[in-house]
C-alpha cells in the first residue's frame, strides 16, 4: 500500500520540510578528527509529506476517543482537551533554570497539586518529581529502604508482594536492592491473613499492595494488614494504579499505608501517549516526609521556593523537576472535577464495572463473585468445549471495534480476562460493549474457527511475534 | 449533573437493579466505615471559563525569559506541524501497544524513532524511549554493573552534576560504588581514569559535549577498557550528533542522553526524553521496550514488541529494569522533528547554534571582565570566567528579561567566578549584543 512505507522509503534526496533564518553570525569550523565521518541517514521530505506520513501513521492506532477502552488496570478515562491547551499556555513554558521569583505560577501549581493529592490520599506530602508508575515505586521503596537503615535496621532486605501484583512491584523491589517474597492470594483474590503473618519477620522491609487489589476486589482486612505489618516492624506501601474506585471516598493513608504513588496518567486524566509521558507522584506519611526526592517545592509566607540540597533525602531521582507538563493536565483535572464530583468518579467506575461483571456473567467464567470495585476478571469464556481462549475473544473484539479487556493478567487465572470501564462510559457504550460480548461467545459456541482466526478488520491480522524475537529487526537499516 | 459523568439518575437506577443493590453505598459495604465520609479540604469545580481565569492569574505568575543558558534543557526551534500531530487523538490517547493490530501507528512510529536513534549515535539497537537523559545514564550504568556483574562504576567529573547525582543514588541503593574520574582543564583526566580503572570496574560513564560545553576527544579510551574488560557508556546531546564523531566511532558499548534538544520545549524541565542504544552484542541486556519487525498471517509487513522476556511484565523480579511507561509520546515528538528538518536541517539548526555561542563568547570576552574559562573546542555551551559578582549578572539579565547563565558555584565551591553560557539558532544578533551591552554596563 502506498501508504504504509517507512517515513525513510517517502524519502528524496535534496527534498526539506524545514525553513531557518540565514544566521548573521562568523561560521565556526571544527577540527576534522571532532567531527562524524559519514552522514547521519535522516529523512528528507517535504512538510506535506512529513504531515500526511504521520496522518496515515496514527489512523493505525485505536485511541479512547474512538471507541470503548476498558483495559483492566488502566483507567482508560477521557482525556479532557481543555487539559491540553492549558498545558500548552506559552505562560509554562519556561526554562527549568529560571530564578524562582519569575516561576511563581508553575510551582504554585507544583505545590497545589501535591497539597490536593495529600488530601486526597491522606497522606502528608507529595513528590511530583518521579516521571511515571514504576518510577514512584522505586522512589517509595527507596524511602522505605533509608527509613530502616536510619534506625540502623540492617536485616531488612525483602519486600511482601502478593502473587496478583503488577509487574512492575518485584522489578522495583529489585532496582531499590530488595528480594521480594510472594504471599498467596485467598480464592477471593484478598490477602491471606495466614500466609502473611508467615511471611512477616525482622527481615521484612514492608508489603506492596494496591487496593482494591488486580481482581477488582477490596481488600477488606486492610486495617488489619496494617496493624501486623507495623507490629512487625514493616512499612506499607499502595501501588496507586487502582486509586480510582475510591477516589474521594476513602483515602490509603487512613488504611495504614505510609507511602504511595499515583499514576496521574490513570486517575487523572492524563494521556497515555501510546506509553508516556506519564507521571507517578509519591506521597508519604509525616514520618517519611524528610526522605522525599530532591528538588523539594516548599511554601512559606505564601512564597515558593525549591530547596535542592537536602542530606535527609533518598537523593535526585530527575534532572530537574519531573514531566510538570504532565502535572499542569492533572491540576487542571482536579479543578474541573472539584469536590463536588470527586467521589462520584469512583461511584460510578464501580458501578459500571459491577454492572457489566453481572451482565456478563452467564458467558464468561467469573471465578470471584460478590461485588468488586472498579474492574474484575473473567477467567476466559465458561464454554471452553471449542478452545476458544481469551486471546482468541480479545482479538475477536477488535472486529468490533472495541478496545480489548488486558488479558493474561493478573496471573493468579489461566486465562485472565480483566476489565476496567472507568467512570466516563454512558449507560450505551456500556450496553454495546456487554452485546459484543455476548456476540463474540455466541460466535466461540457456533463458529469457533471464525474467533480463531480474528481480527479480520484491522490493518493487519494476526502476528507472527516469534519470528520478530528470532531474527531481531530493530532499524530500518536492517531492512535493507 | 457534570460534563465528565454522563450517567442520569435512571440510568443508575436500571444499572443497580441488574447488580440487585438498592443504592450505590450498597457496593462500598465492604469498606470498613471508619474509612469512610472524610470531608476533603480541595477546590470546588471549575467551569470552563473558571479553569481560563485561574490558569491565565497563574501564568501571569510567571514571567518568560529569554535564555542565554542550556546546561541540559536547550531553547531550540520547534516546527509548528509537531504539536498538531502529536495531539491527534490515535497518538495521545492510546495506551501502550500490546494489542499490536490496532496498535500499528505507535509501533511503526517507535521503530521509526529506534532507526532515527542509531542513525544518529552509530549504534545498533535502541529502545523505545527512557524517562529524561539522567534516568537513561541511571539505567545504562546498572545496564553495564549487570551484564559485566561487577559492583563498581566509573564516571567523569565533566559529565553534568546532576547526572552524576541521579547515577549515584540509583548506585547507592544497588549498593554499587561510584567513582568520579576527576577532570584537568575541562576535560577528563586520563591518567586518573587508568589509575582508577581495574577488572572490578564495570564501566565509564563520560559526556559529550561534556558539562562545560567542551568536545572531548575520547580516541584511546575504548582500548584502556578493553584491557579490564569494562564497558564504555557515552551520554550524547542527539543533535550535536548530525555533526560531531558519534558514540559508535568512539567504540562506545551504550550511548545515552536527553533528546529534548531535538525540538523539544523547554516546559520547566519536562516532560523531556531519555534515550538508550547498545550494540547487538548487548541487546538483550537492555532496558525498555524494544520495536521489531515482523509479518501478520497474510505476509504483511507489521511491527511488533519483542525480546520482551526481559521486561516486568514476564521476569518480574529478574527484569532487567523497572521501567514500564516511558515518553513515548515524545519520542514521536523528536522523530517528526527529525523527519521534518532531516539531516541538512538539523546540522544547520546546530551549527547555527554553535556560531551564535561563539559569537556571544566572543564579544563577551572583550569586555575586561570576562574570560574564556577553558581554552577548548565548545559547541553550545561555554564556560566563561568573571571578575563581576554573577549574582549582580543575574539580576541585571533578569531587568532585562533574559535569563543569564548557570553559575558553577552551585555545584562547586572552586569555581564560582565561572558561569555557563549558550545560545540556540533562536537568538538573534541583536538579542545577543544587548546581552553585551547590559553586562558592559556593569
Amino acid at each position: 500500500m502506498f501508504y504504509d512505507s517507512l517515513i525513510f522509503e517517502i524519502s528524496t534526496k535534496d527534498r526539506v520540510g524545514y525553513s531557518l533564518p540565514i544566521s548573521p553570525f562568523a561560521k565556526h569550523e571544527f577540527a576534522e578528527q571532532l567531527l562524524r565521518s559519514t552522514k547521519a541517514m535522516l529523512p528528507q521530505v517535504s512538510e506535506l509529506e512529513a504531515v500526511r506520513h504521520y496522518t496515515n501513521v496514527s489512523t493505525k492506532n485505536f485511541g479512547v476517543e474512538k471507541g470503548f477502552y476498558p483495559l483492566g488496570s488502566c483507567t482508560m478515562k477521557y482525556n479532557p482537551k481543555i487539559n491540553q491547551d492549558i498545558a500548552g499556555m506559552s505562560g509554562f513554558n519556561l526554562h527549568p533554570y529560571q530564578q524562582t521569583s519569575s516561576v511563581q505560577g508553575v510551582l504554585e501549581i507544583y505545590y497545589e497539586t501535591q497539597r490536593i493529592l495529600s488530601e486526597l490520599s491522606g497522606l502528608d506530602t507529595f513528590s511530583l518529581n518521579p516521571y511515571a508508575g514504576a518510577h514512584g515505586e522505586l522512589v517509595g521503596l527507596m524511602i522505605m529502604k533509608k527509613y530502616h537503615l536510619d534506625r540502623k535496621d540492617f536485616k531488612r532486605t525483602k519486600i511482601i508482594v502478593p502473587d496478583s501484583a503488577h509487574g512492575t512491584n518485584p522489578a522495583s523491589a529489585s532496582v531499590a536492592g530488595f528480594t521480594s517474597v510472594e504471599v498467596k492470594s485467598n480464592l477471593d483474590g484478598t490477602v491471606n491473613l495466614k500466609d502473611l503473618k508467615d511471611v512477616l519477620n525482622d527481615e521484612i522491609a514492608g508489603i506492596m499492595l494496591t487496593n482494591p487489589n488486580t481482581t477488582g476486589i477490596f481488600e477488606k482486612d486492610i486495617l488489619e494488614i496494617s496493624r501486623l505489618v507495623h507490629e512487625a516492624g514493616g512499612l506499607l506501601y499502595y501501588d496507586g494504579a487502582n486509586l480510582n474506585p475510591i477516589l474521594g471516598l476513602a483515602r490509603p493513608g487512613d488504611m495504614g499505608f505510609d507511602i504511595m504513588h499515583i499514576n496521574l496518567h490513570k486517575t487523572f486524566s492524563t494521556p497515555h501517549g501510546g506509553g508516556g509521558p506519564g507521571s507517578g507522584p509519591v506521597g508519604v506519611a509525616k514520618h517519611l516526609v524528610k526522605y522525599l526526592p530532591s528538588p523539594v517545592v516548599k511554601q512559606k509566607d505564601s512564597v515558593y521556593y525549591i530547596e535542592d540540597q537536602n542530606d535527609t533525602s533518598i537523593g535526585q531521582v530527575t534532572h530537574f523537576y519531573g514531566n510538570i507538563g504532565v502535572v499542569i493536565k492533572a491540576y487542571t483535572y482536579l479543578l474541573t472535577v472539584g469536590k463536588e464530583n470527586m467521589a462520584n468518579i469512583g461511584r460510578y467506575s464501580v458501578l459500571n464495572a459491577n454492572y457489566i461483571k453481572e451482565s456478563l456473567k452467564s458467558d464468561y467464567l467469573l471465578p470471584i463473585k460478590g461485588i468488586c470495585k472498579h474492574e474484575f476478571v473473567f477467567d476466559g469464556l465458561i464454554d471452553k468445549s471449542h478452545h476458544v481462549t481469551t486471546l482468541d475473544v480479545a482479538k475477536r473484539l477488535l472486529d468490533y471495534d472495541v478496545h480489548p479487556p488486558t488479558i493474561y493478567f493478573p496471573l493468579v487465572f489461566k486465562e485472565s480476562l480483566m476489565i476496567e470501564p472507568t467512570e466516563a462510559e454512558s449507560k450505551a457504550t456500556i450496553d454495546n460493549f456487554i452485546q459484543v460480548m455476548k456476540t463474540v461467545a455466541e460466535e466461540a459456541r457456533t463458529n469457533p474457527d471464525l474467533v480463531k482466526g480474528a481480527p479480520y478488520n484491522t490493518v493487519v491480522k494476526r502476528l507472527d511475534e516469534a519470528k520478530a524475537a528470532r531474527n531481531p529487526i530493530v532499524k530500518y537499516r536492517d531492512l535493507l | 449533573m457534570f460534563k465528565y459523568l454522563p450517567h442520569t439518575e435512571a440510568d443508575i437506577k436500571e444499572m443497580l437493579a441488574v447488580i440487585g443493590v438498592q443504592r450505590l453505598d450498597d457496593l462500598f459495604q465492604e469498606i470498613p466505615n471508619d474509612l469512610l465520609g472524610k470531608d476533603l479540604n480541595i477546590p470546588p469545580s471549575h467551569s470552563e471559563l473558571e479553569i481560563y481565569q485561574r490558569f491565565n492569574e497563574l501564568a501571569a505568575k510567571n514571567k518568560v525569559l529569554i535564555p542565554f543558558v542550556g546546561a541540559g534543557a536547550y531553547d531550540h526551534y520547534t516546527p509548528s506541524v509537531i504539536r498538531h500531530l502529536i495531539e491527534r487523538q490515535e497518538f495521545l490517547t492510546a495506551y501502550t501497544p500490546y494489542q499490536p493490530e490496532i496498535s500499528q501507528g505507535t509501533l511503526q512510529y517507535i521503530f521509526e524513532y529506534q532507526s532515527l536513534i542509531c542513525e544518529l549515535t552509530g549504534m545498533d539497537v535502541s529502545n523505545a524511549s527512557m524517562y529524561d537523559g539522567a534516568t537513561a545514564t541511571a539505567e545504562a550504568m546498572m545496564m553495564a554493573a549487570n551484564a559485566k556483574n561487577r559492583k563498581k562504576v566509573l564516571i567523569s567529573k565533566t559529565v553534568n552534576p546532576n547526572i552524576i547525582k541521579v547515577v549515584e543514588t540509583y548506585a547507592k541503593y544497588r549498593d554499587i560504588e561510584v567513582g568520579i574520574v576527576d577532570e584537568i582543564d575541562g576535560i577528563t583526566s586520563l591518567e586518573d581514569f587508568k589509575q582508577q580503572n581495574d577488572t572490578e570496574n564495570a564501566c565509564l560513564i563520560v559526556q559529550n559535549p561534556n558539562f562545560y560545553g567542551i568536545i572531548e576527544d575520547y580516541n584511546g579510551y575504548r582500548e584502556i577498557l578493553d584491557e579490564t574488560k569494562g564497558l564504555f557508556i557515552m551520554n550524547s546531546d542527539p543533535s550535536t550528533l548530525a555533526v560531531l564523531k558519534t558514540p559508535a566511532e568512539y567504540g562506545v558499548d551504550i550511548a545515552c542522553g536527553d533528546a529534548q534538544t531535538l525540538g523539544v520545549p523547554l516546559s520547566f524541565g519536562g516532560p523531556y526524553i531519555g534515550y538508550l542504544a547498545t550494540t547487538t552484542k548487548l541487546m538483550r541486556k537492555m532496558p525498555g521496550r524494544i520495536c521489531g519487525v515482523t509479518t501478520d498471517s497474510e505476509g504483511k509487513r507489521a511491527f511488533v514488541l519483542t525480546l520482551q522476556a526481559r521486561e516486568q511484565h514476564i521476569r518480574r523480579e529478574k527484569a532487567n529494569s523497572n521501567i514500564c511507561s516511558n515518553q513515548s509520546l515524545l519520542a514521536l515528538f523528536v522523530t517528526i522533528y527529525l523527519s521534518i528538518m532531516g539531516e541538512k536541517g538539523l546540522k544547520e539548526a546546530q551549527m547555527n547554534s554553535v556560531n551564535a555561542t561563539h559569537y556571544l563568547c566572543e564579544s563577551l570576552t572583550k569586555l575586561p571582565t570576562f574570560r574564556l574559562a577553558y581554552n577548548r573546542e565548545y559547541f553550545k555551551d561555554v564556560a566563561i570566567q568573571t571578575t563581576l559578582d554573577p549574582n549582580i549578572i543575574d539580576q541585571a539579565l533578569f531587568e532585562h528579561g533574559f535569563l543569564g547563565p548557570l553559575q558553577f558555584g552551585k555545584f562547586d565551591e572552586t569555581k564560582k567566578d565561572v558561569l555557563l553560557f549558550s545560545a540556540t539558532e533562536k537568538r538573534t544578533k541583536a538579542e545577543i549584543d544587548r546581552l553585551v551591552e547590559v553586562l558592559e554596563a556593569l
